[in-house]
Parts: C-alpha cells; structure tokens; sequence
C-alpha cells in the first residue's frame, strides 16, 4: 500500500480538520537524537505543533581520539528528528547557544515558502526566532543551516531530518531508525589524533577526510550497534546531509523490501543499494530474517573502509532456521579480493589432506592451507591481515583472546560468537557466525594459520581436537552439525 | 606608523594608531560603481574598548548602565557578565567589553569624540597579517582565522592586547571577540533597523555576485554573515567593539 497517497485529498481533509482543531491545545513535539526516532504521531486530525530547537556549536569525538568542533542542531550530528503529520500547523522556536561563534538558521525541505524558513529563522548568538508553517505535502525531508558560508555550516554538522506522516500514518513495524550519512573535512589525515579543525579547501576539493553515519565514526559500532531480532520487521529513516557527497546506501547481507526512494510517496521493492542525494533521503524497510551483523555502508565503498562510513546493525536470534554461515557476507567483500584466474592453482589445502591422510601433515602445510581457507572464510571480517576492523570485527593478530585458550578458539570457529568479549582490552559486543559447514581439518588448518601468523606463535591444531570440540559443544540451532 | 593619540581626561581609553589609506574591495558591492573603496587614513583603537574603560563611560553617562538603559538601546543582556551595573566583578578590567549593544558602543565612542568604524575600515584594517597588510590570499593567515571562527566561545575571554600585533599595529581584530562596525545591517544607519532588512537577501545569498577571487573568502562572508544577523539593541556575549576617528579629529 502506498503510504503517501492521496495528497490531494489528504490536505482538504488537513486543512477542514486544522479548522476543526484549532481551539486544540498545540502539542508539544517529541525530538529524539539518533538513532531514536519519534513514536508515530498517533494522530487521526492534524494540530499545532510547538517545536523547540537549539543551536550549540560543541566539540565532540568525530573518531577515537580525534574531536571536531560540531555545530549541530540540539547538541549532535545529525539534528534531533522531527516527526509531525500532514497538515499540521508547525509553530517552529529557534534559539541559538549563548556560547556558540556564529548565527545560524533553519532551511526545513518540508516547508514551503521561501528559503523553507531561513529568512524568517536567523538567529544570533543568544537570541531566539520563531516562525511557523504548515506541513502541506507528507514525505521524509531534510533540514539544515542556510547561513553563509552554507557549504560550512553544513560541513559542521548543521542538518538533520523530519518526517511528515501520510493523514494515514506509516504501516506498522517492530523498530524504527535515524540514520544520516555526512563528509567532513579536516585539517589533518583520517584518524590524525588531536582536536582537528575543518580544512575549507578539502571541501571546496569535495576530498573528504571522514564520511560518517550519525556524526562520528563508531557512533553506530560495537555497543551502540543498531539492535533487532530475527524475524522483526525494520524501518531506516535513512538522510544525507552532505555537503558534497551522494550516498550508494546499502546494508550488506540485506535486500531492501520497500525503498521509498528520495523520501517521497512511492516505493520501490527487493533494493540492494539505494541512491541518497546529499540534501536527499529515503526511507527503508526489511525483514531480518538470520541472525548476525549487517553492516550498513556507503557502497562506494572505500568511503567505508578509509573514511568511516560504516554502522552495523546486530541481529539477534537465539534459534532460528537456516542460518546462514559467513559466506552471504562474502559475497558483497569478495569482489575486489576474490582471487583472480591465476595461472597456478592453489594446491595447499590438497596437500594438507593428502599429507593428513598418509599421517606425517607438518606444520608448514598446515599453516600453507589455512591461510588459504581463512582467505575465503574469515579475511572477510578479520582481514587479510588479521588486524580486523576497529569496533567491528575484532582482530586475530596479537589477540589475547584467541591466545589464551586453543581449544575455546576452536569452538569460536565452530560455534560462533555473540555477545561481549574483551580482546587486547578493547569491547566489541557482536555476532560472529558459526563456521560448522568446515570439515574438522579446515578448520585446524585456519586455526593453525591464524594462531601461527600476524606474530602470533602457537602449537598446531589438529582434525582430532577439533572433532572434540564438535561433539562436545552446542552450535545455534540451524548451524551445520 | 604608530601615532599615539592616548593621554585625554579619558584615563582608560586605548591607545590609536593610523590605518590606510588604502583600498576595500567589498565582497558585495553597494552598486556596480563601488567595487573597489578608497578609504582615506583614520585612526583606530590598538586593541577593543575594555570592560575598565566601559566602566568609566557608564559611570559618566548613567543613562548606559545597565539598569537604566532603555530596552531599545540595549536588550536585556547587556552587561549581563558585570555583578552591578557599575560593578564589573568578575569581569577583569583588561578583558574587552562584550554584551554592548551597538547602540552603547555607538554612544561609548561618540564620548570619547570618536565613532565606530564602518565596515570598509574594520575590513581594511582586519585584512593585516603581522607582516602583510593584506593578508587574506595567505592560507595560513585564513586558516587561522577559520579555526577561530569554528570553535565555541571560551568560558573566560583573554586580556586585550595579548600577543603580536598586525602590521598596522593593531591588535585583537581576529582571534578574541567579533566587533561591531557603524554600518553592520547597511540599514543601521537609517532609524529602524527592523524594516528593509532581509537577512537572506542580497549580502547572505548572493554568493554568485561574488567575483572568483572572493569566492573562497570564507572568513569573510563569516563576518557578513555574522553582523547580518544582528539588531542594534543586540548584546551578545563575543561581539565588542573599538572606536575610529577621522584623522582630521587628531587636531581638534
Ligand atoms: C561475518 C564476520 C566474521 C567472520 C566471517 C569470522 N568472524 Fe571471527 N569474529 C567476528 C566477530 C564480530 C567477532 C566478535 C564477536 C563478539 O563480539 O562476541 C569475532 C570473534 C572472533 C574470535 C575471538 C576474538 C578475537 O579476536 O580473538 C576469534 C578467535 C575469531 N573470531 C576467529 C574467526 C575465525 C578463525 C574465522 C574463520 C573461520 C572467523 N572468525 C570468521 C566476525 C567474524
Ligand atoms: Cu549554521
């Protein structure tokens, strides 16, 4: 069903009810940071609706141990999300930080009128505007900064998003999120430490140093993973603020059900990667069906392996059906790693078999072997290099965790992760999942690689052991026995 | 270059040194005709009015301290740091002078036999580096100005006149607080700032009539964009301000 019809007939009734309604008291609106979203306005009639909005230019971490003075609307990046229904009269405050530098305004896409409420929104230091407006056409808008130099304003964080419902409101689903990518520009390299300021030529360039989800880079990682469970239906109210850069938003391991493309009234079905233009949004619906981490990226996709853009969302699912192991997310890095036709085949694996067989496998083999099958397994999260992804994937190389105890290594393989672990004192809370589909020798032979190399030095895992630790330990139902 | 013009009754009022003559180009000319200003030389405070020498004033002149002032002069935070109308307290008589209207400042010169300086002469004195005195074409002079604009206000504003001054001799015009110039709406100077004045009009969006040179001139479309944003009964907690003169006024 489409959830922005009937516009036409939504406004007449809109404007007969607001007529109706206007001895109502004006509701105060409800503004959340993100990644929360507003419940749903509820409401069958359209109201007045006081929303209060503050400006403060604040310095925050953009990556770990790197801060940037943002200029944000309510305090973080991306502004608070605004929720209202079609036909409401907004009644819209503007106050702007005693503390902040500069004045600022408000450009919402919701509003008609001239420069959507800048003019009449401008606002010094310590001073306060008002303005209102009525919410003609439903839709997810976004909203930001118009002061000169706009280009800045925006590079510092000024945007955010409202959304006006349909008069028939959004179909119901289990969870709702705010996500909204951004370029940033700094003076120093990505992940340079240090208080980092904006650097106007990278902007002017449009060379970003950081592309981010929600203001910093982490800031939908590790604990602050968006959560869901298996068989939940999920809604990304999903913005780009820009300045610069159109985002190729894509969730890997997911196909988009519904992509209500640029925000507007229609859907489009089974998305793998929508295009969000910067000052553009669209809103996205899924089942998620297997349990594990989904990682939610730019699919231009160095931007989310060099310059942040990358949030994950943890499916939890204590038992479910066909789980599927690591291989779905394969699929989506491979393309650029996966081997090339290559003119000598790769005979380690066979090697290790045939050595195992006749009873005299050495340990150079094993190690040849496993770093072949951790290529195709595991480099995919933990990398090639072992080093993993920082508040993501968890690294192999010099890993306390894995050193400590072989045989609990070997169950990982098999049986997966979830749930917090502490590795070289860093927290990662994620799902990784079961590698059961394995033959017992596979995975001694990755598990010999991964605990003999990155400067690991470990004794040797065999077939046996880990045959052990098959039939003694419990996999997530649906995992290969 | 340095013209000290200090030593009146007014113990507290800084010293002035000449600026100019020289050329202001504006980044949004008033018409076609007025791309390029030729300013005359005029004497400018080396550093920001302080909250010692606004002390002085308000004492002189009690209809500006803050308890007596009419609301269309100075809006309700005036002074608003001071502990008494005529007691700075914390504030330090060495810090510059904020939360002042520009009416106040206005006022403030005009005792002194000075006024504020319009924006062509603020710009062409605030264009100095320490050693250039055009210096907004050198990245790192801009840069610098940049970082400043990009951070919050500190809690506590440093003493005026710390640190090098620019080639003009001047200190403070970047770095410290914003300051109020005699023609900061275009509008001001006519009795009612509020009417004709379009914050998002010509001087905020305009950007396009901006020459290519100017284009990435951020720094100074910060400063428009800032003293666009402003009513003249406005007080806010970094805009100060310094008082110019004629060179005429020298030998009064
Ligand atoms: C889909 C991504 C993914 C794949 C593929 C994957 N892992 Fe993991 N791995 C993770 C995550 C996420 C964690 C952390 C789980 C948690 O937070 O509870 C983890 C944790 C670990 C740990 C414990 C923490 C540490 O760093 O020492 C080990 C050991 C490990 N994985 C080994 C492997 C091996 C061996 C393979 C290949 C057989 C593999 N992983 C494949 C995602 C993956
Ligand atoms: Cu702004």
């Amino acid at each position: 069903m489409n959830q922005f019809k009937a516009v036409a007939v939504a406004v007449a009734v809109g404007l007969w009810a607001s007529t109706v309604h206007a001895q109502a008291k004006p509701i105060q609106a409800v503004l959340t940071d993100a990644p929360a979203v507003p419940p749903p306005t509820g409401r069958k009639a359209p109201a007045k609706v006081v929303v209060e909005l503050v400006v403060k230019e604040v310095t925050l971490p953009i990556s770990e141990g790197v801060n940037y003075t943002f200029w944000t609307f309510g305090g973080k990046v991306p502004g608070k999300f605004i929720r209202i229904r079609q036909g409401d009269t907004v009644e819209f405050h503007l106050a702007n930080d005693p503390g902040s530098k500069m004045p600022h305004n408000i450009d919402l896409h919701a509003v008609t009128g001239p420069g959507g409420g800048a003019a009449s929104s401008f606002t010094a230091p310590g001073q306060r505007s008002q303005f209102s407006f009525k919410a003609l056409n439903a839709g997810l808008y976004v909203y930001h900064c118009a002061t000169a130099p706009v280009g800045m304003h925006v590079a510092n964080g000024m945007y955010g998003m409202i959304l006006v419902e349909p008069p028939e409101g959004l179909s119901k689903v289990d969870r709702e999120y705010y996500v909204m990518q951004g370029d940033f520009y700094t003076v120093g390299k990505y992940r340079e430490k240090g208080l980092q300021p904006f650097d106007m030529q990278k902007a002017i360039d449009e060379n970003a140093t950081y592309v981010l989800f929600n203001g910093s880079e982490g800031a939908l990682l590790g604990d602050n993973a968006l959560p869901a469970k298996v068989g939940e239906k999920v809604r990304l109210f999903v913005g780009n603020g820009g300045p610069n850069l159109v985002s190729s938003f894509h969730v890997i391991g997911e196909i988009f059900d519904r992509v209500y493309t640029e925000g507007g009234s229609k859907f489009q079905e089974n998305v793998q990667t929508t295009l969000i233009p910067a000052g553009g949004t669209a809103i996205v619906e899924y089942k998620v069906e297997i349990p594990g981490s989904y990682p939610l990226v730019d699919h231009s996709i160095f931007r989310a392996f060099n310059k942040g853009a990358l949030a994950m969302m943890t499916v939890a699912g204590p038992d479910n059906k066909a789980i599927y192991s690591g291989k779905e997310l394969d699929e989506v890095y491979m393309g650029d790693r996966a081997p090339g036709p290559s003119p000598a085949p790769d005979r380690s694996v066979a090697r290790a078999a045939a050595e195992l067989a006749g009873g005299k496998l050495t340990l150079e083999t094993q190690i040849a072997a496993g770093k072949t099958l951790f290529n195709g397994t595991c480099s995919v999260c933990h990398q090639p290099t072992g080093l993993g992804i920082p508040m993501v994937f968890p690294p192999l190389a010099k890993s306390d965790f894995l050193m400590a105890d072989k045989l609990r290594s070997v169950a990982i393989a098999l049986n997966g992760l979830q749930g917090e672990v502490v590795v070289n004192g860093v927290k990662y809370n994620s799902v990784m999942p079961p590698m059961s589909n394995l033959t017992d020798d596979a995975i001694a032979n990755i598990l010999t690689y991964v605990r003999n190399s990155f400067g690991n030095v470990g004794e040797a895992v065999t077939a046996v052991e880990v045959s052990k630790v098959r039939a003694t330990s419990a996999r997530p139902a649906g995992a290969a026995h | 270059m340095l013209l000290l013009v200090g030593l009146s009754a007014f113990a507290e009022q800084p010293a002035m040194v000449k600026v100019g003559p020289g050329v202001y180009r504006p980044i949004y000319p008033a018409a076609a005709s007025q791309t390029e200003l030729t300013l005359p030389g005029f004497l400018l405070d080396v550093t920001p009015v302080t909250n010692g020498a606004l002390l002085a004033f308000v004492t002189a002149q009690p209809q500006w301290r803050r308890d007596r002032v009419k609301r269309v002069f100075a809006d309700r935070g005036y002074l608003q740091h001071w502990e008494g109308p005529l007691k700075p307290g914390e504030a330090d008589p060495d810090q510059p002078a904020r939360f002042v209207s520009w009416f106040v400042a206005r006022a403030y010169c005009a005792h002194r036999g000075a006024r504020l300086p319009t924006e062509a002469e603020w710009e062409l004195a605030a264009a100095a580096d320490e050693t250039e005195l055009d210096a907004r074409r050198t990245p790192a002079f801009r840069d610098r100005l940049l970082a400043w604009y990009a951070q919050p206000n500190p809690a506590r504003l440093p003493k005026v006149g710390a640190g090098k001054p620019n080639a003009w001799g001047l200190h403070d015009l970047h770095g410290l607080l914003w300051e109020w110039v005699l023609d900061f709406g275009n509008t001001m100077i006519s009795s009612d700032s509020r009417d004709g004045k379009d914050p998002s009009g010509r001087r905020f969006c305009g950007a396009g009539a901006a020459n290519a040179s100017e284009k990435d001139d951020y720094p100074s479309f910060m400063r428009i964009a800032f003293r666009s944003s402003l009513e003249g009964n406005y007080t806010i907690g970094n805009l100060g301000f310094r008082c110019a003169r004629d060179l005429s006024g020298v030998t009064r």
